[in-house]
């Protein structure tokens, strides 16, 4: 296959230029080459990409995929179709299933559904704790042979400070990243949203932002006692990003990631109780977001995963009380990455190094680039098209979608994982 | 003038001529109340479905008593469970109740926000009759009826809210209207019992009751739940009488025709002391008798969709 005229982008390498994408065998043989001649390309598809965009399959590093266990909500089929179809090429799943992902029998079952079923990578993340309980370590050796790629106990903080820091000594023998889900649960005990004027307003117990900042410091103290490679999950709140920045500046060993829903929306959504918008961390107040806005824009904040969440109608069409946390995000987050190169959050590299080559290098993943020589991962995108997000056309089983009905810019036209178009518009 | 909602869910979202119109009808309702036969056809045919998610007598009853003597059909479903709990799912219970053909529901529910939830399923009206946290309308409407009739105004009156702001639908409730009709409103509570950012609303704040109680033309004393001691709000319910219980010492430093509100039920000894509950200064007993009235005027407009005619 060749993608002709393509403005191609490669932020592992800085590269952005004009000029042709061949893909022979399932391998990239020549990116940006000047073209072939005819009888080079005899016998290879020809696409015009004139105006779009060629780069690296996404990546994301925070998904929920919901198998095994709670199939009804999403599974490692009907996820992956949702993500090649939102332009993703490789996803790390998180460990909160049922069972959970504690032991290399449920990682190497993830791993061969994934090869059975799946229309894009999976890399499972194991849990740092048994049954995420929050009490013993997982076998995180085991986890590792079996093919998880990083440790989380996300959905729930370790709130056991000596055990966090046992996790973050250990997983260094193998070479894993800790994964903190940042939430004091005593600070947010309760709570429906972020707590400010709004949820005064609404009557809805609030989470302070300090729930999340006051984690988020002792694992960066932790991080730093330990010499441990620690990854904050969906940082929502301005003092995340303070800290975290302050961290880095000191060399701690840290890296971030926010969902395009903590940049995007705030906590004014709730107004009229919908719980679409209810999610953990919850949307925040102006002041966050443009907070996590300024941390994308220095790099403070390496990465943008979606915290893709599924969840059915019997959790979401509900009291608001009673209604679960979480909002999917692999059919919509690609649009919402692209706005932030309209707003001057950053130029085409740098925000796409958010969603490719910077997730790949914290979980130690061989994706996120477009070198010649590497099976061929990429996606065609035209980052000018205008769409209205449709919920009732996505791959996804769920439809818990904040960003139904908006109309947003671009769009993924062709995915293509190992060298197999994985999705084609 | 017409009165155009087909739901009465909150006071934040309501205009002060709106809240004039409800004031007013229950106004000219109230007069049903003093008759030897207390009926009007005015909804003979129409069904009112009262669905009780929390418990409540008060309320309950005075949307009973108000239905039935306009004639309404009525009907009482209460559960102390959410349709979640019972395995019903929301949308179910909503199809159930829709599929009776109900013209209004009138709704109480521990989780805020579930009137609005239902409101935009059904086309039925929905009145919220207490929603968590989050507002109790009719509460602060016969709060105002209560006070108007008193005071002969709401305008310019320093009214002043004590207690557990912080849970509270009934303070919620009675900030916005109370303010849209031109009051002054001032919180006292400990800090740990008001809610987050306090200064968004359009209040003044205070956490001494001896500073605040002079200026007070009405003073609304709210029920502080037990519950909270245990909660670490408060280190205990004795010195959070001492410091904000409304008592005969304290009233001292209050002006002459304070008036005195609770929405009940009381914990007298508390938040309030017996002798202030049943002295002169207490319109207790009035809020209840109002509060018929303003039940009577939403059913009517919301059935009806304007306000009553001259024949009263």
């Amino acid at each position: 296959m060749i993608l002709r005229s393509a403005r191609i982008l490669d932020p592992e390498r800085g590269l952005d230029t004009v000029g042709d994408v061949v893909i022979r065998d399932g391998t990239l043989e020549a990116v940006g080459s000047p073209g072939l001649s005819p009888e080079e390309a005899e016998g290879l598809e020809v696409i015009d990409a004139g105006g779009k965009w060629v780069v690296p399959a996404l990546v994301d590093m925070h998904v929920h995929l919901r198998e095994p266990g709670e199939e009804y909500k999403e599974t490692i089929e009907t996820g992956t179709a949702a993500a090649v179809a939102g332009g993703y090429g490789a996803l790390a799943c998180m460990p909160n299933t049922r069972p959970v992902n504690d032991s290399a029998a449920v990682t190497e079952f993830i791993r061969r559904r994934a090869r059975e079923q799946g229309h894009c990578r999976v890399y499972p993340v194991g849990a740092i704790s048994k049954g995420l309980e929050g009490k013993e370590l997982a076998e995180f050796g085991e986890l590792r042979e079996a093919g998880a790629v990083a440790v989380s106990d996300d959905g729930r903080p370790v709130m056991d400070s000596l055990l966090m820091r046992r996790a973050m000594e250990y997983a260094q023998a193998f070479d894993l990243v800790v994964i903190s889900h940042a939430e004091d649960l005593q600070l947010a005990r309760g709570g429906l949203m972020n707590e400010g004027a709004v949820s005064t307003r609404l009557g809805l117990r609030g989470i302070p932002a300090a729930a999340e900042a006051v984690m988020v410091a002792r694992d960066l103290l932790l991080a730093e006692l330990t010499g441990g490679a620690l990854h904050i999950a969906h940082v929502s709140t301005e003092a995340s990003v303070r800290l975290i920045r302050e961290a880095k500046s000191r060399g701690v060993r840290v890296t971030c990631e926010t969902a395009p829903h903590y940049f995007t929306l705030t906590d004014a959504s709730l107004e009229g109780f919908d719980t679409v918008f209810k999610v953990n961390p919850p949307l925040r107040s102006r002041r966050d977001l443009e907070a996590v806005r300024e941390g994308l824009a220095d790099g403070t904040i390496d990465a943008v995963a979606t915290d893709h969440a599924p969840h059915s109608v019997l959790e979401k069409d509900t009291e608001f009380e009673y209604a679960a946390n979480g909002m999917i995000g692999l059919e919509s987050a690609l649009p919402l990455v692209l706005q932030l190169i309209r707003d001057g959050i950053g130029g085409p590299l740098e925000i796409l190094a958010k969603v490719t080559c910077n997730p790949a290098r914290i979980l130690g993943i061989p994706m996120g680039s477009l070198r010649a020589g590497t099976p061929a991962h990429l996606t065609l995108i035209d980052p000018e098209e205008e769409t209205v997000i449709d919920v009732d056309k996505f791959r996804s089983k769920a439809r818990n979608c904040p960003f139904a009905g908006w109309r947003v810019k671009g769009r993924a036209l062709l995915t293509i994982v190992d060298g197999v178009v994985r999705y084609s518009l | 003038m017409a009165f155009e909602r087909k739901d009465l869910l909150g006071i934040r979202d309501l205009r002060p001529d709106e809240i004039q119109t409800i004031l007013d009808t229950a106004e000219s309702l109230r007069e049903i109340n003093q008759r030897a036969i207390k009926k009007v056809p005015t909804l003979r045919g129409k069904t009112v479905v009262h669905l009780f998610y929390e418990p409540s007598t008060r309320t309950r009853t005075s949307f009973d008593i108000a239905a039935k003597r306009l004639s309404a059909d009525t009907y009482s479903i209460s559960t102390s469970t959410s349709s979640m709990v019972k395995g019903e799912t929301f949308l179910d219970t909503i199809k159930n109740l829709e599929a009776m053909g109900p013209d209004v529901f009138v709704i109480r529910h521990s989780a805020s926000g579930t009137p609005h939830r239902i409101a935009g399923r059904t086309s039925a009206s929905v009145i919220n009759a207490g929603d968590g946290m989050h507002e109790h309308p009719s509460q602060a409407l016969l709060d105002m009826l209560t006070i108007r009739q008193k005071k002969g105004r709401l305008e310019g009156l320093n009214v002043l809210i004590v207690g557990d702001i912080a849970h509270s639908r009934v303070a919620r409730s009675n900030i916005w209207g109370l303010t849209k009709m031109g009051a002054h409103v001032v919180l006292c509570a400990p800090p740990t019992l008001l809610p987050a950012e306090v200064d968004s609303l359009p209040v003044k704040v205070s956490h001494h009751l001896d500073a605040v109680i002079g200026a007070a033309d009405v003073i609304m004393v709210l029920r502080l739940q037990k519950e909270r001691q245990g909660q670490g709000l408060l280190p205990s319910l004795r010195e959070y009488a001492v410091y904000y219980g409304v008592d005969a010492k304290k009233l001292e430093r209050a002006k002459d025709d304070v008036l005195i509100l609770h929405p009940g039920p009381m914990n007298r000894g508390v938040e309030i002391s017996p002798e202030v509950a049943d002295g002169p200064y207490s319109v207790i007993l009035d809020q209840v008798a109002n509060g018929v009235a303003v039940r009577m005027a939403l059913l009517y407009l919301l059935v009806h969709r304007e306000a009553p005619s001259a024949e009263g």
